[in-house]
C-alpha cells in the first residue's frame, strides 16, 4: 500500500463526494424548475383569457361556451365546497380510527385493521366514482336526501343547503364520496404520528389520573400537531384535484345553487368534461386559467397550513 | 472503378427499392377525433386489415381534439361530429366529408310509460330543455298525448357535460325549432344550459337516465337500444310522429340537398320529409387538401372507398346509417376535385 494509492484513493472519494452532491442538489432544485415551469406555462397558456375577462373571471357565474363568456364562481365554489363537507367528515372519523387504532385496540387487531385502511389508500378513484353513482347516490335520492329535505329544508337559513330535488348527484353527495376517499389518507398518517409519542409522556399522564380523552387532547395531539395537520392537508390536497369520482357524481352543472343537493361542477371535473372538446383560443385558455386558480387555491392552502402551524407554535412559547 | 461504381448503385437502388416496397406494404394510416363513429371506424379497420394488410391507427380523443391534430399534420386524417364551415375549412386548407350518420333519440325515466308512448314536438323539447316546462302532466305535454297517463312529477333535465358532436347535433335541431333556443344557449359542442344536470358521454347520461325518476336525456341511438332505455316519439319537420329507426335516419339524408352544400356542410336535423328523423347527424372526415404525403391521403380514401361499398351491413350491426349511393358518388368526385399531392395532381383518380 503505497502513499500515492492512498492519495489517488481520496482524491476518487473526494471526487464522488462532489458528484453526488451534485446530482442531489440537481434533483432537488429540478422540482423547483418544474413547479416555476409548470407555473409560467399555465400563466402563458390563461393570457389570452386574462385578457379577455380581467377581473371578471373571478366574479362571473357564467359559463357560456357559445357567447364565449367565462367566470370560476361556480367552479371554485364546487372545488371549496366539495373539500370542506370532505373534511368535516374525514378529519373526525380518522381522528376516531387514529385513536382507536393507538389507544384502544386490542394488539391482535392493530395490524389487519392498519393494512386495511393502507388498501383503501390503494383504490382507484375510478371505482369510489362508479360507486358513488351506482349504489351510493340512489340510496342517498331515496332515503337520505328526502328526509333532509322534509326535515332541514323548512329550517331558515341551515335549510337552504338543504332543498331541491333528491337527485342523489350533487355537491353533497360528491362532498361525501370525497370524505371517504380521503379518510385513509388522513387515518394513517394520523395512526403513525400517533404512534411515535414517548410512551413515558403518555404514562406520566394515566398516572397522574388522566382519563383516555384527556391523554389524547392534552398530550398526544399536542404533541403530534404537526403531522396531524400534515395528515389533513393530505386529506384536502387529494380533495381539492379529484377528479374522475368527483364528476361521477357532481351532476356537472355550470349553474351556482345555495342548496347542496342540487347538481355543481369543480374545478378538476370542468377541465375533464370539457378540455379534449375545447374549441377556440379563449375557451381553452379559460380553461387553464381555472387550471391556474387550482394551482393558487393549492398553494394557498399549503400557505394557511404552515402559518397555523406558526402560530400554534407561538402560543406554545407565550404558555412557558 | 466502374465496377465498384455499378455496385454501389445497385446497392443504392436496392435500398431505395425497399422503402418504397415499405412504403406500399407498411403504412398504416393514421386518424384521430371524434368519439362517436369509433366503433364503427374500428370494426371497419379490422376488416380492411384482413383484406389488404393496412392497418388504421384511430385514436378517439374526441372532435376537437381531431381538429387541432389535423390542423397540425401529426395525423393522416382527423374526424368530427361538427362539421367545419366552409370559409374555415379554406382558411386551414382542409376539405371534409361525411363518413357514416347516426340518429339520437330522447330517453327518458317515467313510470308505466313504454317505448314510444309519449309524443313529443320540437318545441316541448326546447322549453323543457329551457326549464320552462318543469312537470311531466303539464298541459303543453298534456296537448301531444291525449289518452297516456302523464305522472305527476317534476321533469329532471339531463345533458351531455363533455363537450360532444352528440351535444352539437341536438343544440343545432332545438335552435331550428325554436327561436328562443337559438338566441340563448344557441348552438356548439357544448352550451351554458340553462337547466340540468350533466353525464359525462353518451354512458354518463344513460346511466343518468335510468337512474333519476323523471328525467329525460338525449343519446344516441344505439346507446339507447344496447340499454333498453324508453325513448319518446319525435314529431318530423312535416308533422308526422315517427318511431327511430335506421329507416327513418335514411329518410333525413336522402332529404338532405348535399349537391348544394359546400364542403358537405350540412346537418341533418329537422330535414324536410315525412319519414324524414328529426335528429340525426353525420361524421365528418377532415384531409389537407395539399397532401405533403399523397401515398398516405391516397391510403385513406381508398379505406373510406372501401367502407362505402363494403360497410354498410357492418354499420347497420351497430346502429349506424351507411351513406346513400348518390352522397357517396358526390363524396368521391369531390376527392378529385380537392385533395391534390404538392404539385397540383389529384390524390384520387
Amino acid at each position: 500500500m503505497t502513499k500515492l494509492q492512498t492519495e489517488s484513493r481520496e482524491k476518487f472519494q473526494a471526487f464522488l463526494d462532489v458528484a453526488f452532491r451534485l446530482t442531489t442538489k440537481f434533483f432537488a432544485f429540478a422540482v423547483l424548475a418544474m413547479l416555476v415551469g409548470i407555473i409560467v406555462e399555465l400563466f402563458i397558456g390563461a393570457l389570452p383569457s386574462i385578457k379577455a375577462f380581467g377581473w371578471g373571471f373571478f366574479t362571473s357565474t357564467e359559463w357560456d361556451p357559445v357567447n364565449v363568456k367565462f367566470g370560476a364562481i361556480v367552479q371554485v365554489y364546487g372545488t371549496l365546497a366539495t373539500s370542506f363537507i370532505a373534511l368535516l367528515i374525514g378529519i373526525p372519523v380518522s381522528f376516531g380510527i387514529a385513536l382507536y387504532l393507538t389507544e384502544l385496540s386490542p394488539p391482535w387487531l392493530k395490524r389487519p385493521l392498519g393494512v386495511a385502511i393502507e388498501l383503501l389508500a390503494g383504490i382507484p378513484s375510478i371505482i369510489y366514482g362508479m360507486w358513488g353513482l351506482f349504489v351510493f347516490a340512489p340510496h342517498l335520492s331515496d332515503d337520505f336526501q328526502p328526509w333532509l329535505i322534509d326535515h332541514i329544508g323548512p329550517i331558515p337559513g341551515i335549510g337552504m343547503l338543504f332543498q331541491g330535488a333528491p337527485m342523489g348527484i350533487g355537491i353533497l353527495t360528491a362532498g361525501i364520496i370525497l370524505g371517504i376517499m380521503i379518510i385513509p389518507f388522513i387515518a394513517s398518517v394520523m395512526r403513525d404520528v400517533f404512534e411515535i409519542v414517548p410512551p413515558t409522556l403518555k404514562e406520566s399522564a394515566y398516572a397522574v389520573g388522566c382519563t383516555t380523552w384527556e391523554v389524547v387532547w392534552n398530550v398526544v395531539l399536542p404533541y403530534t400537531k404537526i403531522g396531524v395537520v400534515g395528515g389533513i392537508m393530505l386529506g384536502l390536497g387529494r380533495a381539492l384535484g379529484e377528479t374522475m369520482a368527483v364528476t361521477f357524481v357532481i351532476g356537472n352543472a355550470q349553474k351556482l345553487s345555495t342548496s347542496l343537493l342540487d347538481p355543481g361542477s369543480s374545478i378538476a371535473s370542468t377541465l375533464a368534461n370539457e378540455f379534449n372538446e375545447a374549441v377556440g383560443a379563449v375557451y381553452t385558455s379559460a380553461l387553464i386559467e381555472l387550471g391556474l386558480i387550482m394551482f393558487v387555491i393549492t398553494f394557498i392552502v399549503l400557505a394557511l397550513s404552515k402559518v397555523l402551524l406558526f402560530q400554534l407554535g407561538k402560543q406554545e412559547g407565550e404558555k412557558t | 472503378m466502374s465496377a465498384l461504381k455499378n455496385r454501389k448503385m445497385i446497392i443504392a437502388a436496392a435500398i431505395a427499392g425497399m422503402t418504397v416496397a415499405n412504403g406500399a406494404f407498411a403504412t398504416d394510416i393514421t386518424g384521430a377525433g371524434a368519439t362517436f363513429p369509433y366503433p364503427i371506424y374500428s370494426k371497419w379497420a379490422e376488416a380492411y386489415k384482413a383484406k389488404t394488410g393496412i392497418g388504421l391507427n384511430y385514436q378517439s380523443i374526441g372532435s376537437g381534439g381531431g381538429i387541432k391534430q389535423i390542423n397540425a399534420k401529426t395525423v393522416d386524417f382527423g374526424a368530427s361530429d361538427m362539421p367545419l364551415m366552409p370559409d374555415v375549412l379554406e382558411k386551414d386548407g382542409l376539405t371534409q366529408f361525411p363518413a357514416v350518420m347516426g340518429g339520437e333519440v330522447l330517453a327518458v325515466n317515467l313510470p308505466d310509460i313504454k317505448k314510444g308512448e309519449i309524443k313529443l314536438n320540437g318545441k316541448v323539447i326546447a322549453d323543457i330543455y329551457l326549464g320552462k316546462i318543469t312537470q311531466w302532466d303539464a298541459p303543453e305535454i298534456k296537448a301531444l298525448n291525449k289518452g297516456v297517463k302523464l305522472p305527476d312529477m317534476k321533469i329532471t333535465v339531463v345533458h351531455r357535460s363533455d363537450g360532444s358532436g352528440t351535444t352539437f347535433i341536438f343544440t343545432n335541431y332545438l335552435s331550428k325549432v325554436s327561436p328562443e333556443w337559438k338566441v340563448k344557449p344557441g348552438v356548439g359542442t357544448s352550451v351554458d344550459f340553462p337547466v340540468g344536470v350533466g353525464g359525462k358521454g353518451n354512458e354518463g347520461v344513460a346511466s343518468y337516465v335510468q337512474r333519476i325518476k323523471g328525467s329525460i336525456g338525449y343519446v344516441e341511438y344505439a346507446y339507447a337500444l344496447q340499454n333498453n332505455m324508453t325513448y319518446t316519439q319525435l314529431e318530423s319537420h312535416d308533422g308526422t310522429y315517427l318511431m327511430p329507426s335506421s329507416e327513418t335516419f335514411q329518410a333525413a339524408a336522402a332529404g338532405a340537398d348535399w349537391v348544394h352544400a359546400p364542403g358537405f356542410y350540412e346537418i341533418l336535423t329537422n330535414e324536410a320529409g315525412k319519414k324524414a328523423w328529426p335528429i340525426t347527424g353525420a361524421t365528418f372526415i377532415l384531409m389537407h387538401t395539399t397532401q405533403e404525403k399523397p401515398e398516405n391521403a391516397k391510403e385513406v380514401l381508398k379505406f373510406y372507398s372501401w367502407a362505402y361499398d363494403n360497410g354498410a351491413k357492418m354499420a347497420e350491426e351497430l346502429v349506424y346509417v351507411p351513406m346513400p349511393a348518390p352522397v357517396v358518388k358526390l363524396i368521391r368526385d369531390s376527392w378529385k376535385d380537392k385533395i391534390k399531392d404538392t404539385t397540383g395532381k389529384s390524390v384520387w383518380n
